[in-house]
């Protein structure tokens, strides 16, 4: 009679059948050849859901112009990464990168983290009767997520906003139900701003939140922010715009108190990115970076490539399209609420494409044949 | 389904027993009726072994999680992805009081409706109405995950909720205790009612519908009022086919996701504040599991799903011991 939960169970174990094998969708162990084939893709790729949109724009306009079509699941970082680890997809994407234990897991060896653009994330908050928005230093975000700042009119909050009249609601913090890359990049800038909570609840795509209602989805969270008054959570930039909801100013490393913007968030990738070394991996975190006008929660997402391809005429399709989307691509990133690379660092990335190793002759015939 | 699958198990039996060779001739005459036979045998076999299988597979990946945490994995509350710790008591908790709550709600209310439909209402309305109660059924989970944001909950936290906590005076007892965000256990458990509610009164319905005349007509005869009529006579007939509607509507409610994960606020704590956002089993699978990464959490996503396995078979055998007690104990 109570067949229903049986059902829900059997999913479930479906679920994980599928997801422990890598998912692969009539994928063999030998190349990712089968799974291109049955979609009549020239490249299939899988991973995170923050870039979808631009990635679904790149695809479309990249398809157009040099006739390739690349088919991608964003199934979210997770799924992405297991993916390629099995070589059921051409490449993975991640908001999160690869760890060490993940990198050793993958089977077609070396894999390269290629950023492509910058994420922005807004601290959204609901307090109509504020005029102007509120500002907000690193470790009061860290106090009011962890629950020690309880009231809008706290004194630590008048402080940072003197003249402004703060409301005596409650606090009702928001943030995600699920594991996500939007909570990986708000808790690696609550890590790196405040020692306490890099101790507990620390960094990762889900955390043992100290207060707070879960809500699924960057959008799960707009819409309780915009019904409860005195509501503050996380939520990607393009939210914020979509749903005009209030976002902080954020003091930055600098001190300046800076809004959530594409050209705040590429500046702080420029500044990051002038740190790195000439052979990063590029596996890096950019948040709370230098800068007097950098806004400080931001993130690269990234493509997840083989370094030694297995098939020459899909590793230059492959090449071909990343370099494009490093240059020709980065413009519509500003329309999709993203923020584009700096022009440094593209240039920067475009030649490490070019490491990208093809196949001997032999596995040229091979893949002709 | 052991039925099915038991009762060509004993007819096989019966031509190895002497003095049944004519049985065993005409049986064996028909190579077709051999073929039927094994064919409908095998199809009976296949779901009990393919529930086997997955509580094997089920317990197999979850495994991992209660070695670690053995028992223990059931009684703390601890849910820390980043160290790696996993405790599913809220999620036990939150899927046990949600559905329970729902019950509490849906019962009487699918009982009145039913009750209304068989015994009340003129003939014109029943056909129309018991499709509407019906229909409710046919909408899907995530309709009511969006209505429950964007509607219930909002009038939930501007009526219901003020409604328990000041106009009642309740606000100081600890179950509407804390402040009333939306999000709640409370509405967590008010989906859930509406959504069980067609399955408890589609089956109520037909029970009362199947009680035979002579029972209504009995107790009218002996004078009673119709009120009486129903409450003495038909309802405590029907008694053993409601509760079995009621078990259906448990089981539907422990084991719904999609809804209850959008309502319920997903909170990975037990409080006994209805107000307060809770989980359920179901919600933190489906939650999680898509990004999931580290071993242990997956283990630990699984052993959720075993727990939800046990719980709703032991609701299915106290729902049949149930329903056994009460049908033994039906007026003849």
């Amino acid at each position: 009679m109570v067949r229903w939960s049986v059902l829900i169970a059997l999913a479930a174990a479906a679920a994980c059948g599928s997801n422990n094998s890598g998912a692969g969708s009539g994928g063999s162990a030998s190349g990712g050849a089968p799974a291109s084939r049955a979609t009549g893709a020239d490249l299939t790729g899988a991973g995170a859901t923050f870039p979808n949109p631009i990635y679904s724009r790149w695809f479309d306009e990249y398809s157009h112009k040099a006739g390739v079509k690349i088919n991608y699941q964003p199934i979210g970082s997770g799924g992405g990464i297991k993916q390629l680890q099995e070589q059921t997809v051409d490449f993975g994407a991640s908001d999160a990168p690869m760890t060490d234990a993940e990198m050793a897991g993958a089977k077609g060896g070396p894999v390269l983290h290629v950023p492509t653009v910058v994420g922005v994330v807004a601290v959204a908050y609901n307090l109509p009767s504020l005029a102007q928005p509120i500002k907000l230093t690193g470790s009061l975000v860290a106090g009011i997520f962890q629950g020690q700042i309880t009231k809008w009119n706290d004194t630590r909050l008048a402080a940072v906003n003197p003249g402004v009249t703060l409301p005596s609601a409650d606090i009702l913090v928001v943030h995600r139900s699920e594991a996500s890359g939007t909570t990986y990049v708000f808790s690696d800038y609550l890590s790196s701003v405040s020692a306490a909570w890099k101790a507990s609840p620390g960094k990762g795509k889900e955390l043992q939140w100290p207060v707070g209602l879960g809500a699924k989805g960057n959008d799960g969270v707009s819409a309780q922010i915009k019904q409860t008054i005195g509501a503050i959570g996380y939520v990607e930039l393009a939210y914020v715009t979509q749903n005009h909801l209030a976002s902080a100013l954020l003091q930055n490393s600098a001190g300046n108190f800076v809004a959530p913007a594409a050209s705040a968030a590429t500046a702080a990738a420029e500044a990051a990115a002038a740190k790195l070394p000439a052979n990063s991996d590029y596996r890096v975190s950019i948040v709370d970076s230098p800068g007097a006008q950098t806004y400080p929660i931001t993130s690269f997402t990234w493509l997840l490539l083989y370094k030694n391809q297995t098939d020459a005429v899909k590793a230059k399709k492959l090449a071909d399209f990343v370099r494009w989307a490093l240059t020709d691509g980065q413009r519509d990133a500003p329309a999709l609420d993203c923020a584009p690379l700096p022009a440094t660092l593209a240039a920067r990335l475009t030649a490490r494409v070019d490491s990208l190793a093809t196949p001997g002759a032999r596995a040229t015939t091979a893949s002709a044949r | 389904m052991s039925d099915a699958s038991a009762a060509p198990a004993a007819s096989r039996l019966t031509p190895s027993t002497s003095g049944a060779h004519r049985a065993a001739n005409i049986e064996g005459r028909s190579a077709g009726d051999r073929i039927y036979r094994w064919t409908t045998t095998a199809f009976a076999m296949v779901v009990p072994i393919l529930l086997c299988v997955i509580a094997w597979e089920v317990f197999a990946a979850g495994w991992p999680a209660l070695r670690q945490f053995g028992l223990g994995f059931f009684t703390t509350s601890d849910w820390d992805p980043v160290k790696g710790n996993f405790g599913a008591a809220p999620a036990l908790f939150g899927t046990i009081v949600s559905s329970l709550l729902a019950l509490v709600i849906a019962t009487p209310l699918a009982i009145g409706v039913a009750v209304f439909l068989s015994e009340f209402a003129p003939r014109a309305m029943r056909q129309p109405v018991g499709f509407f109660v019906d229909l409710l059924a046919a909408i899907p989970s995530v309709v009511y995950g969006l209505w429950g944001i964007l509607v219930l909950v909002p009038f939930l936290r501007a009526h219901v909720m003020p409604f328990f906590k000041d106009t009642l005076h309740l606000g100081a007892t600890p179950f509407f205790s804390g402040p009333a965000y939306g999000p709640s256990m409370l509405a967590g458990g008010v989906i859930l009612a509406i959504m069980i509610l067609p399955y408890i009164s589609a089956v109520t319905r037909e029970v009362l519908v199947a009680v035979p005349r002579s029972q209504r007509e009995a107790a009218l005869a002996l004078g009673a009022t119709r009120w009486e009529m129903i409450w003495d006579a038909v309802l405590p007939f029907a008694r053993s086919g409601i509760i079995g509607g009621v078990i259906l509507g448990l089981g539907r409610a422990l084991g719904e996701t999609m809804a209850v994960t959008m309502v319920i606020g997903n909170r990975h704590e037990i409080s006994a504040s209805l107000l307060a956002p809770g989980y359920t089993m179901a919600s933190v699978i489906a939650n999680e599991f898509a990004e999931a990464t580290s071993d242990l959490h997956v283990a630990s996503l699984m052993a959720v799903g075993a727990g939800l396995f046990v719980v709703t078979i032991i609701v299915n055998v106290i729902a049949r011991w149930l329903v056994w007690r009460t049908g033994g104990a039906r007026p003849a």
